[in-house]
């Protein structure tokens, strides 16, 4: 086990190597951000000059992005070109984005799992077609629509919630956007949990549940959804740092300060410093949300070992 | 222990003679796509306290089918059961509510499966799994239950059973697994209990092994026992009767060795003439021509007609009643009937 970590976590050194170098470039090749600084306007030669020596820009790019990693293992994530540092931006975005996932995943678990296992369990009927039907929508309608529509159903015409989040990240304010994130994500959650408890609700061991005289509720939470768990925890793991990038649309529909607002604001500025700082925290959450995935699953599995 | 006091609300007399479980006239069938498979057709059966009652056919002719409905496990739907009565005790199981019949599963009839590993549950220990059957029937606490499971592992002889009881079903062998079925189904010290195919799935050697450890509990714990097989060896040694199923129907019961000695239907003449004999070595193995039948068209008559070799145009008509048996004096034999029209000729031409 102990071995098995370590292993993992060398493996993660190459991984993020390559994707922090990969967003390096592709942010570079969004164009000069000199230029983009300075908009619609020619920029003073001799300014320009000088902005580019401060943020090594004339340097070859795999010398820029070797200084950048080296400041970074420091926790110098550098400066934007208005001169904020970017560790700031970092430390007022991240807590409200986590706040957020937070709120989306709470809403993903519980009712992803129990209209799942609701469906799975009368396999069939009408509860069943109902969810398929319920959930097969949401997928297949995009975030933003949902995101306005219900934005202006539930905040604005019935206001029985606050439309927009603004700077004050309180639990109230971020229950309409959770739902909003979270909605994709669930319908997968519902779909995935239904077809395991088919698959397992007439499993032998289940039957033999039942023969030893479990009351009914026993039996499927400690037997059938203890099994049928095991893939949905995989996705949900994986989707935990889907949700926190991912929350870009939401974000903006909202109005909340959070990862996806600056990432935005990056691009569109072409501030790499921002971008690529936020991209590689960021890629850290993915990875190690994918190690205690992995962690979990022999948690949750006995048969499987680590090697 | 508290095996004394469980006993007693367990165990009000049964008048003498009485049958722990009785079946009668069970009539089970399954709604199908393709219409209506009717899987158990009027079984009649019956096991006493200390009794070994094996239950014999192939695959489809209702033994596992009959032993479901009495567990209460059948998939209901696509099965359901259209009449009979399945007596425990006196008591009609078939008009108990869920939950009466939920408290009788495990504690007052408990099973055996086949296949130990698919039947225990992959991710949980064995030790929970054993440990399960007190928390919920007598609400023993975590470290009471574990204790227990210890101590049953023991008794099914599973060696370390103490460092053991921690481990999972797939670290463990094919026979140590069924012995935790075994354990598990001898937990309530259950008045009765049904293996359906309980050594099918192990070698050899670990069947006779298995075989005798649930021979031998049962005479200690004085349970009844119905033991549902396709395998002419496994029974022989452990039965006291036997009921051959075939197409849904019993078709022959008598004690065991008579059965062996002098079968008095043509479907276990056949049975019984394909087991393998080291005496007929290089001669060809004996088989029953044909197929079981297709459980949605049964054959009119005796639904063993078309793989008979004597039937007559009354097979082919007539369902066959389950006749007594008399020797050629015209002397019943007790508990000796045939479901065939010839059992006559079968039994003594």
């Amino acid at each position: 086990m102990g071995r098995y970590v370590i292993r993992r976590l060398l493996q993660m050194i190459p991984v993020f190597i390559g994707t922090t170098f990969l967003i390096f470039v592709m942010v570079h090749a969004l164009g000069d951000p000199v230029n983009a600084l300075f908009g619609d306007r020619a920029p003073d030669p001799a300014v320009a000059e000088k902005i580019r020596e401060q943020y090594n820009l004339n340097d070859p790019l795999w010398l820029q992005y070797l200084k950048y990693m080296g400041k970074l293992f420091r926790w110098d994530f550098g400066t934007t070109f208005s001169g904020q540092s970017v560790t700031s931006l970092l430390a007022t975005a991240f807590p409200t984005t986590l706040k957020l996932t937070a709120v989306a995943f709470t809403i993903e678990v519980i009712f992803g799992i129990g209209l799942g296992l609701l469906s799975g369990l009368r396999r069939g009927r009408v509860a069943d077609n109902s969810v398929l039907i319920l959930t097969l929508v949401v997928i297949s309608i995009p975030t933003f629509v949902t995101g306005y529509v219900l934005q202006y159903l539930v905040g604005v015409k019935w206001g029985a919630a606050p439309a927009t989040v603004g700077d004050q990240v309180t639990l109230d304010r971020l229950i309409l956007p959770g739902v909003v994130l979270a909605s994709v994500s669930l319908a997968y959650v519902a779909r995935l949990t239904r077809t395991t408890v088919v698959e397992n609700v007439r499993a032998d061991y289940v039957r033999t549940a039942v023969a030893k005289g479990l009351p009914r509720r026993r039996v499927v939470v400690n037997h059938l959804l203890r099994n049928s768990l095991i893939p949905v925890v995989t996705f949900l793991g994986t989707d935990l740092g889907a949700l926190m990038g991912g929350a870009l649309v939401t974000e903006r529909i909202f109005n909340i300060h959070g990862v996806g607002y600056y990432l935005y604001q990056g691009i569109v500025r072409q501030n790499s410093n921002t971008v690529v700082g936020f991209v590689t925290i960021l890629v850290i959450i993915y990875l190690a949300a994918n190690l205690l995935v992995d962690l979990l699953y022999a948690v949750l599995d006995p048969r499987i070992r680590y090697a | 222990m508290t095996t004394v006091t469980e006993k007693a609300d367990s165990g009000e007399r049964l008048a003498p003679g009485t049958p722990l479980l009785e079946v009668r006239d069970l009539h089970v069938e399954f709604v199908t796509r393709d219409g209506i498979a009717k899987a158990v057709n009027g079984v009649n059966y019956s096991v006493a306290a200390g009794e070994t009652l094996a239950v014999l056919g192939e695959s489809g002719s209702g033994k596992s089918v009959t032993a479901q409905t009495i567990m209460g496990i059948l998939d209901m739907p696509p099965g359901r059961v259209t009449s009979g009565e399945i007596l425990f005790r006196g008591q009609d199981m078939l008009k108990m509510s869920n939950e009466e019949r939920r408290k009788i599963r495990g504690r007052k009839i408990a099973m055996i499966f086949q296949d130990a590993l698919s039947s225990l549950n992959p991710v949980l220990s064995v030790g929970y799994q054993l440990g399960e059957m007190f928390r919920v029937h007598q609400g023993a606490s975590r470290k009471e239950a574990k204790a227990k499971a210890i101590e049953l592992m023991d008794r099914v002889r599973i060696p370390a059973a103490a460092q053991r009881v921690n481990d999972y079903p797939h670290q463990f062998s094919g026979g140590m697994r069924q012995r935790i079925m075994i354990a598990m189904a001898l937990a309530l010290e259950p008045d009765l209990i049904i293996a359906d195919e309980p050594t099918t799935a192990l070698d050899v050697t670990v069947q006779a092994q298995v075989m005798d450890l649930l021979a031998e509990l049962q005479a200690e714990y004085n349970m009844g026992l119905i033991l549902i097989t396709h395998d002419l060896g496994v029974v022989a040694d452990v039965a006291d009767k036997i009921a051959v199923m075939y197409a849904g129907r019993i078709v022959e019961t008598a004690p065991v060795h008579e059965l062996y000695a002098s079968p008095a239907h043509p479907y276990t003449k056949g049975l019984l003439r394909s087991i393998p004999r080291l005496d007929q070595k290089g001669q060809d193995l004996y088989a029953i021509k044909g197929l079981p039948p297709n459980l949605l068209k049964v054959p009119a008559g005796c639904a063993f007609n078309p793989r008979c070799d004597i039937a007559t145009d009354l097979c082919r008509t007539e369902i066959p009643a389950l006749h007594q048996v008399a020797d050629k004096d015209g002397a019943e034999l007790a508990g000796r009937r045939s479901a065939c029209h010839l059992w006559k000729e079968t039994l003594h031409g």
